[in-house]
């Protein structure tokens, strides 16, 4: 079957098309739209109102430093390590082989993922990562504890600049893939509206902003 | 879910519900509580009018070109090597649901929320024809395992108690009896929900926005149930009701901005997934464009804008009929204000109540992001009923619509402010349209047509939102 031309497809488009609605213009999305002062303070204090954890590094050192003292990282007394994926260039974290994960499935056991951001939002605590920088996308989803690297130079102020940045001369659509503004951990207010933290998803989420 | 009779099905079901005065009074509060949250996101940003005046202007023009959009993303989705199909009305789109799943010998299927799913009763007919559903996101479990369906569009569970989730978990999930911690309870769920994304065999989901200009979806989730569904199994359909189409990627700087601070004051979902695509090899995407009595609403002038609504369910936190009536008042997918004007624009008949549901404060009008004239078109919808006469027992349902919402003291809470609120709305409901006896008879000074939210929108604006001072 090709849907091009199912039946379908010509009574829905002859159904719209039969009515002459008038025309209107598409706006232009110029606008003088929000920035802060100070997107760090911006950003981490959004990010801790949606339930993530913000941090800052100034070198390499101290964002190794950082991600080595999250709670997530320590093995309970006589525990075995948490597994731990880290596709972070350069930091020590990883025990799990994630080229070698065939199956997304076999992801279910990971504690704690390290991965990099594209850039951040300051006003919605957003962080951008793709599918491109992990064979499984199911991994934001599935580990317990997510930690995203994202670098100072890589916030912007808002939504707008976001898309901006995705939409330019390399339009990150343009092929097919899958891309993701992560805001916080995965929450549910579903039981008489009382928040809680890691739904399905991660039970928490770190942001190390690395200014260097 | 059984159907309700006609013309005073509103006003009926919802006195049921307000019967229990403590529950209604509960309702109300915890709806009032997200209409403050969302008020304090709107005001945190200076640009708040700007997006929605961008929002509605990007609508009505997607709108007046809907077919070509829609011919763009085909194109360009297919491009992506996404599967794109059409279906005219709801049985077209389960047909099609049901032989993807066929095709690849689904048993149990993940669905995350989608209300177009809903609208097209798809679980009763998976369910019919062997395919397990589940639904995942954590408010549509809940009301799915109780059998019942949603009673708001973004907060499936609202209506339901924490008491009555421990015993529905007891029931279900074995979890302790007379639980009743939210956090022991959602972790329950959890558990048992991830075995089902670790075993099921596809994902469905709905969509939030449609991109045209790269034949993209999005959506837009908290728990990432949504992600989760679609990431492990090979097969991901997408379900997408026609109006959902906007022409550019960058569009969704406008939109994103303004969905989840409608929706529950948050500044953005936890989760906003972009799918371009199936994205590894043997996986499979399927999108689904339904119109469903979409294109004889974009035919209607009056109520062509009902196709502008995001789903946010901003209109039905701040209303006062559905705060006190609840959600399953409406016997209606999509209850509340905006749903008071698709159903009967599907089924004038069977809904002619809904557009009566309504004091026409215009509360829904103020906050809807994409700027619908909500209360406008109800108001017309009145008129239109009358004029095909769908509406007959008019001294009745007045009566009764009147009764039902502002007759209980108890339910008001705040007794002295509310029920100035209620005396002020009153004679309002009672006078405004053209069936109320009372407002022909009585030489009653012209209202001027606008103060009543002229009077809101300062109030609102010069009062803290915590004060709770007009719907
Ligand atoms: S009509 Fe407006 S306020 Fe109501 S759900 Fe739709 S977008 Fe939200």
């Amino acid at each position: 079957m090709t849907t091009s031309t199912s039946p379908a497809r010509a009574r829905i488009l002859a159904a719209i098309r039969q009515h002459a609605v008038p025309q209107a213009e598409l706006p232009n999305l110029a606008g003088d739209w929000i920035t802060f002062p100070d997107p760090v303070a911006k950003f981490s204090e959004v990010l801790t109102f949606v339930g993530g954890k913000p941090l800052v590094a100034t070198d390499r050192a101290e964002l190794e430093a950082q991600i080595r003292d999250l709670a997530v990282m320590q093995s309970p007394e006589g525990a075995a390590l948490p597994k731990v994926i880290c596709t972070v260039e350069g930091l020590p974290f990883g025990n799990v082989d994630f080229a070698k994960v065939l199956d997304p499935h076999h992801l279910e056991d990971i504690e704690v993922a390290i991965l990099p951001g594209e850039f951040a939002v300051a006003e919605n605590g957003a962080v951008w990562v793709t599918d491109r920088v992990v064979p499984h996308r199911a991994i934001y989803f599935i580990a317990q504890h997510v930690v995203l690297v994202v670098r100072r130079a890589d916030l912007l102020d808002n939504l707008h600049q976001a898309y901006d940045r995705l939409c330019g001369s390399e339009h990150a659509f343009d092929q097919p893939g899958y891309g993701l503004f992560v805001s916080g951990p995965s929450k549910t207010a579903d039981i008489e509206q009382s928040l809680v933290i890691g739904a399905h998803g991660p039970r928490s989420m770190t942001v190390l902003l690395l200014d260097a | 879910m059984t159907t309700t009779l006609p013309i005073l099905s509103h006003p009926q079901a919802a006195s049921a519900f307000a019967q229990d005065d403590a529950r209604a009074h509960w309702h109300d509060e915890a709806l009032w509580f997200i209409r403050v949250k969302r008020d304090r996101q709107a005001r945190s940003l200076p640009e708040w009018e700007t997006l929605r005046d961008r929002a509605s202007a990007i609508k009505t023009h997607t709108i007046a070109n809907l077919a070509d959009y829609l011919e763009q993303f085909e194109r360009e989705a297919t491009r992506h090597g996404a599967v794109v199909h059409w279906a005219a009305n709801a049985a077209e789109h389960n047909e099609i649901v049901l032989s993807i799943l066929r095709k690849h010998s689904v048993k149990t299927v993940a669905k995350s929320k989608s209300m177009l799913t809903e609208e097209c009763h798809l679980n009763p007919f998976l369910e019919r024809n062997g395919v397990d559903v589940v639904d995942t996101d954590l408010g549509e479990w809940i009301v799915q395992l109780r059998e019942e369906t949603p009673s708001h569009i973004v907060l499936p569970a609202i209506h339901i108690k924490k008491e009555e989730v421990g015993e529905l978990f007891h029931d279900k999930l074995g979890t302790e009896k007379g639980a009743t911690d939210p956090k022991y309870l959602a972790e329950a769920a959890r558990k048992r929900l991830r075995q089902i994304f670790l075993a099921c065999q596809a994902g469905i989901t709905g969509v939030n926005f449609a991109i045209a200009e790269t034949g993209g979806i999005v959506i837009c989730t908290n728990e990432g149930n949504a992600d989760l569904g679609v990431s492990l199994p090979p097969v991901h359909i997408a379900s997408v009701g026609i109006e959902k189409l906007i022409p550019r990627a960058a569009d969704l700087g406008v939109f994103l901005r303004l969905l989840a601070r409608s929706a529950t004051g948050q500044p953005i979902t936890s989760y906003s997934s972009h799918f371009h695509g199936p994205t590894r090899p043997g996986h499979e995407l399927h999108i689904i464009l339904v119109d469903n009595g979409r294109s004889d609403i974009l035919g209607r002038e009056d109520f062509r804008r009902s196709l502008h609504c995001i789903r946010c369910g901003a209109c039905m936190n701040t209303c006062p009929v559905y705060r006190r009536s609840g959600g399953h008042s409406y016997s209606a997918t999509v209850p509340g204000p905006i749903g008071s004007i698709l159903n009967p624009a599907r089924d004038p008949k069977g809904y002619s109540s809904l557009p009566y549901a309504c004091s026409l404060c215009g509360s829904c009008s103020d906050v809807c992001p994409v700027k619908i004239n909500i209360h406008e078109q109800l108001l017309t919808w009145r008129h239109e009923l009358v004029a095909h006469g769908h509406i007959k027992f008019l001294k009745k349902l007045s009566m009764k619509a009147v009764s039902f919402v502002f007759r209980r003291p108890a339910l008001y809470g705040f007794a002295g402010k509310m029920a100035r609120f209620a005396l002020r709305i009153t004679p309002r409901f009672l006078v405004y349209g053209p069936w109320n006896p009372w407002g022909k008879q009585r030489d009653l000074p012209v209202a001027p047509k606008r103060s009543f939210r002229d009077e809101f929108q300062q109030r609102s604006h010069s009062k803290s939102p915590a004060k709770r001072s007009a719907p």
